[in-house]
């Protein structure tokens, strides 16, 4: 896996995914150092009402410290932030995120869209976004913009992915800088 | 093409200095994209043509504020929440002769109507009176009338059992032409009126403000300055709901309040 070469420092990783990307992540967090110099932003599709017990679950998993997103919710080094249920995550600044409970994009809120291109505004360059196993397109567009803004794009193998779907949608939108298969994402993280 | 950060400075303060309104404190990453979601949904072919419309057109304002902020709501969003203001908060608004409550950012009156349900179920809908609020006066017309679209009964139905729902939720309500109209009697019990969180002041003293998944919008000074309108609007041992991501915890006004139970209400003890 190479990097791309104008990416510097990434100061904020984005993970998104749908059915499917909960296995790969309880895989994958496990193995994931404590050191990371920055934090992850993880935006799942998931039942509205099944409210906290998706960062409890991943807690149980890693030894960084998750966190379910909050109005105003700073970001640290080495936490996992993950997004509620019901509402768009947005970036206010590098270090600063918000909610919105505004219309549901691809018939998703949270819409990895939605994030995604909030943060390729704000973090440019200094951006790593990853999208999972999905069975729906959101996501692609997003992580176009990451890419336009200069930012580094990852994609899970759909071969090895549950539902093909979003990251064959990803790739059509995008030529990815690495295409991964589970076992390979924590290394790529662990080395950003 | 889009609407950039320096512009939407230039639009601000165009809606300040003509009308009144005040979005300086907004937060910026929901501004900027509804804002540009607008741009781009009336195809304006440049930001002048944009800022014209605005600075000329005052029914454009209106269609411009409704659309940046943000009017999506539901009847009994969150059960656990209803179920929490029914066991824990009503019981006490009863021991008033007289209960005043206040939503404030009622968007189209869901909330407002899910309340009203609470009350009548608690017997105490009659000496109730909500006040509902929001900077909006369109979405106060839609809210006066009480008539919601029938393809989101099932879920509100759902919802209204999940919040502990004591009734058959399709009794308040009538199917018609436009879509169901919810019991008179709810209505009659409901004060609408605009008012702006960020400039117009207190205007009365309350049992209950129920605030949810309004301040998310608001940079923490300004949030800051919301806290302290509702403080100075509730009587001691009054109560402060919020939504479910929202927090009174980092507020100056924490220390007169006390979280009750799990969910996002608050009880003013001193």
């Amino acid at each position: 896996m190479e990097k791309n070469e104008i990416t510097q420092s990434c100061h904020v990783l984005l993970i998104g995914g749908s059915a499917g990307s909960l296995e790969v992540l309880l895989k994958v967090f496990p193995k994931l150092s404590k050191d990371l110099l920055f934090p992850i932003v993880v935006v799942l599709h998931r039942k509205s009402g099944s409210d906290s017990s998706l960062s409890e679950l991943f807690s149980t998993r890693t030894s960084l410290i998750v966190k379910e997103i909050e109005d105003k919710q700073t970001l640290l080094p080495a936490h996992i932030y993950i997004a509620p249920a019901d509402y768009h995550v947005l970036f206010e600044n590098t270090r600063l995120l918000s909610i919105d409970f505004s219309e549901k994009v691809n018939y998703s809120r949270p819409s990895i869209d939605v994030t995604f291109e909030s943060a390729a505004e704000i973090l440019g360059n200094h951006l790593v976004a990853l999208i999972l196993s999905g069975a729906n397109a959101d996501g692609a567009l997003g992580l176009k913009k990451v890419k336009q803004n200069g930012g580094l794009v990852a994609v899970q193998d759909p071969a090895t992915a549950d539902s093909a779907y979003m990251p064959l949608q990803a790739l059509l939108a995008v030529t990815p800088d690495a295409i991964l298969k589970t076992d390979e994402m924590a290394e790529f993280i662990n080395t950003l | 093409m889009t609407v950039g950060d320096d512009q939407i400075d230039v639009l601000l303060n165009d809606l300040l200095e003509i009308y009144g309104y005040d979005f300086t404190y907004y937060s910026r990453a929901s501004l900027r994209r509804r804002i540009n979601r607008l741009y781009l949904l009336d195809q304006f072919p440049g930001f002048v043509a944009f800022r014209l419309k605005i600075i000329s057109d005052s029914n454009y304002v209106k269609r411009f504020v409704e659309e940046i902020t943000v009017n999506v709501t539901e009847m009994f969003r969150d059960g656990l929440f209803y179920k929490e203001l029914r066991k824990e908060v009503l019981p006490n608004l009863g021991t008033h002769p007289f209960i005043r409550i206040w939503h404030a950012g009622c968007s189209t009156g869901e909330e407002a109507y899910s309340m009203a349900i609470l009350l009548q179920e608690a017997g105490i809908l009659h000496k109730s009176l909500i006040y509902a609020t929001d900077i909006n006066p369109g979405v106060l017309d839609k809210a006066r009338q009480g008539v919601f679209s029938l393809k989101h009964m099932k879920m509100y139905s759902e919802n209204y059992i999940a919040a502990g729902g004591l009734s058959d939720f399709s009794s308040y309500y009538t199917v018609n032409f436009e879509g169901v109209k919810f019991d008179d009697a709810l209505g009659k019990r409901m004060i609408f009126s605009t008012h702006n969180l960020v400039s117009d002041r207190s205007f009365n003293e309350f049992h209950l403000i129920v605030c949810r998944n309004v301040l998310i919008y608001f940079e923490k000074e300004l949030q800051e300055k919301v806290f302290s309108l509702f403080d100075a609007s509730l009587g001691k041992l009054s109560y402060l709901a919020l939504g479910s991501k929202e927090t009174l915890k980092f507020s100056n006004i924490h220390a007169k309040f006390k979280q009750i139970g799990h969910e996002k209400i608050w009880r003013k003890m001193k």
